[in-house]
């Protein structure tokens, strides 16, 4: 849960909220690009960024982002990282027990 | 040299192998009087059993395994807490999966779930706000975990639930700072501590000056580490360099990631969301002082402290260790897990009684999972 993971950057999505699209080792993953927006949203499309729950926090380099994608690999972690991506997506259709039973 | 060969780069690490078992002597490390050096971040923990790294340095190098795993400190009576949220009628109770097996008093987050409570476990609080805005009439609480890495997350996400005025959302906030346990660890006197290797990702966020006070107050090194083999050693060197050359300071070592200032954006968020608070309880440690932090008064409305009167808001009650479970000694190095008479008896990942065995960061799953030969002490 504490170590980032690194993605790219595909495109905008919504500039007011600054979010983007990222691709995670092929996982597609809507990402805050918030920490890093100190330049125009435009210039981080292409590039990588290292993901923390959802949020883009620091700007990397293609090479750092492929050695720390093979550190995680080797820890199991990105695995990890991908399935709670995963599991994440699962929490919105899943159905409100709840409420059903109100 | 086994385990060398499976590193991406074996020659370097075998290099900076070399240098260590070089410093080690020059600085008389032995087995039986040893350079100890913490690893604060429980990342680094599980790197350095996944890669055998306390196998391969120079025998007089021991690894004290430190607090930096935030699902491994979290008390029981925080996880009664969230079940007690859970239980409200109307609640979605959010949670990142890695909290969802620990144990507590009465059950873990898992338990609850199979009992019929709506927990939900979500990838990144986004999510939970996203939950919330697509469910206007429940309560959405997210349960924020975590140090400096995970905190600017939750900070950003109250913000963005502030301007957007959705009300029904809001944080049981258990965020915690890694300076605070860090100074209680160099306060105790049975801590013998000769260096630190200091969290990556943490860092990333806070910058290195948060551990000015390791060098300047307590005359200890720190290199700050990426999560690569090669980057744990090179900063155990670094470690060693210092203490041979009778320096402290705070070395950065992965500063390609880390800025020296940190993520101004994300400090500036949690300087605007949370306060200290003047104290948190921590699993094995106690309560430490400012170790912990609470939404501020402007963001009272987003706290589910506040909103379901429960943990800090109210009086809280203390909530005693499970009988024979050694969590507190191993967190604080002061045994190794196998010294815990609950080790793989009463307490195994698939049945976990302390929540070091949970996470894949906490030391007791780390020699759990890379168990056998390499996690056995060194023979006398
Ligand atoms: S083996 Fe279990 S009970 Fe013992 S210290 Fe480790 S986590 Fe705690």
């Amino acid at each position: 849960m504490c170590l980032g993971i690194p993605g790219q950057i595909t495109e905008i999505t919504d500039p007011s909220r600054l979010m983007a699209m990222a691709d995670v080792s092929g996982v597609k993953r809507e990402v805050s690009l918030a920490p890093v927006a100190d330049r125009p949203l435009e210039a981080l499309v292409g590039e990588w960024v290292l993901i923390h729950v959802g949020f883009a926090m620091a700007v990397i380099d293609e090479h750092e982002a492929a050695e720390t994608l093979e550190a995680l690999r080797g820890l199991g972690e990105a695995q990890e990282a991908l399935e709670a991506m995963e599991e994440g997506a699962r929490a919105f259709d899943e159905p409100a027990k709840v409420e059903a039973a109100q | 040299m086994r385990y060398v060969e499976e590193f991406r780069d074996p020659k370097a690490a075998k290099g900076v192998l070399a240098a260590i078992a070089r410093v080690a002597d020059e600085i008389g490390a032995t087995r039986d009087a040893p350079v100890r050096i913490m690893e604060i971040c429980g990342g680094h923990t599980h790197a350095i059993f996944r890669y055998g790294l306390d196998k391969l340095v120079h025998e007089g190098i021991e690894f004290i395994h430190g607090p930096g795993c935030p699902v491994c400190v979290l008390p029981m009576s925080r996880v009664d807490e969230c079940v007690e949220i859970a239980e409200r009628p109307g609640v979605i109770f959010t949670t990142f999966g890695d909290a969802m097996r620990v144990p507590g008093s009465r059950k873990s987050l898992m338990q609850a779930k199979a009992d019929g409570c709506d927990i939900r476990m979500v990838y990144s609080p986004l999510d939970a706000l996203e939950l919330a805005r697509r469910n206007p009439d429940r309560e959405v609480v997210f349960f924020g975990l975590g140090f400096e890495t995970t905190t600017p997350s939750t900070a950003l996400t109250l913000q963005q639930a502030a301007r957007e005025e959705i009300g029904s959302f809001s944080v049981f906030c258990n965020h915690i700072t890694v300076p605070p346990p860090i100074k209680a660890l160099l306060d105790d006197p049975h801590m013998q501590l000769d260096g630190f290797v200091g969290p990556g990702h943490v860092s990333m966020v806070i910058g290195i000056h948060p551990y000015d006070f390791i060098a300047r107050d307590y005359g200890k090194p720190i290199a700050v580490a990426g999560f690569e083999p090669l980057d744990l050693l090179q900063s155990v060197l670094m470690v060693l360099e210092q203490i041979r050359d009778g320096r402290a300071e705070v070395e950065n070592q992965y500063a390609r990631v880390v800025p020296e200032h940190g993520n101004p954006v994300s400090l500036a968020a949690i300087a605007d969301v949370y306060e200290e608070r003047p104290s948190f309880e921590w699993r094995g440690l106690g309560e430490i002082d400012a170790s912990g932090l609470r939404i501020r008064e402007a963001y009272r409305a987003w706290d589910a402290e506040e909103k379901f009167g429960i943990g800090y808001a109210v009086g809280r009650k203390k909530v005693e260790e499970p009988e024979g479970c050694a969590c507190g000694a191993v967190m604080t190095g002061r045994i190794k897990p196998t010294a815990c008479p609950q080790f793989g008896r009463g307490c195994r990942p698939d049945m976990p009684l302390g929540a070091l065995m949970v996470s894949s960061e906490g030391a007791c799953a780390a020699y759990w999972t890379y168990g056998g030969a390499r996690v056995v002490e060194p023979a006398e």
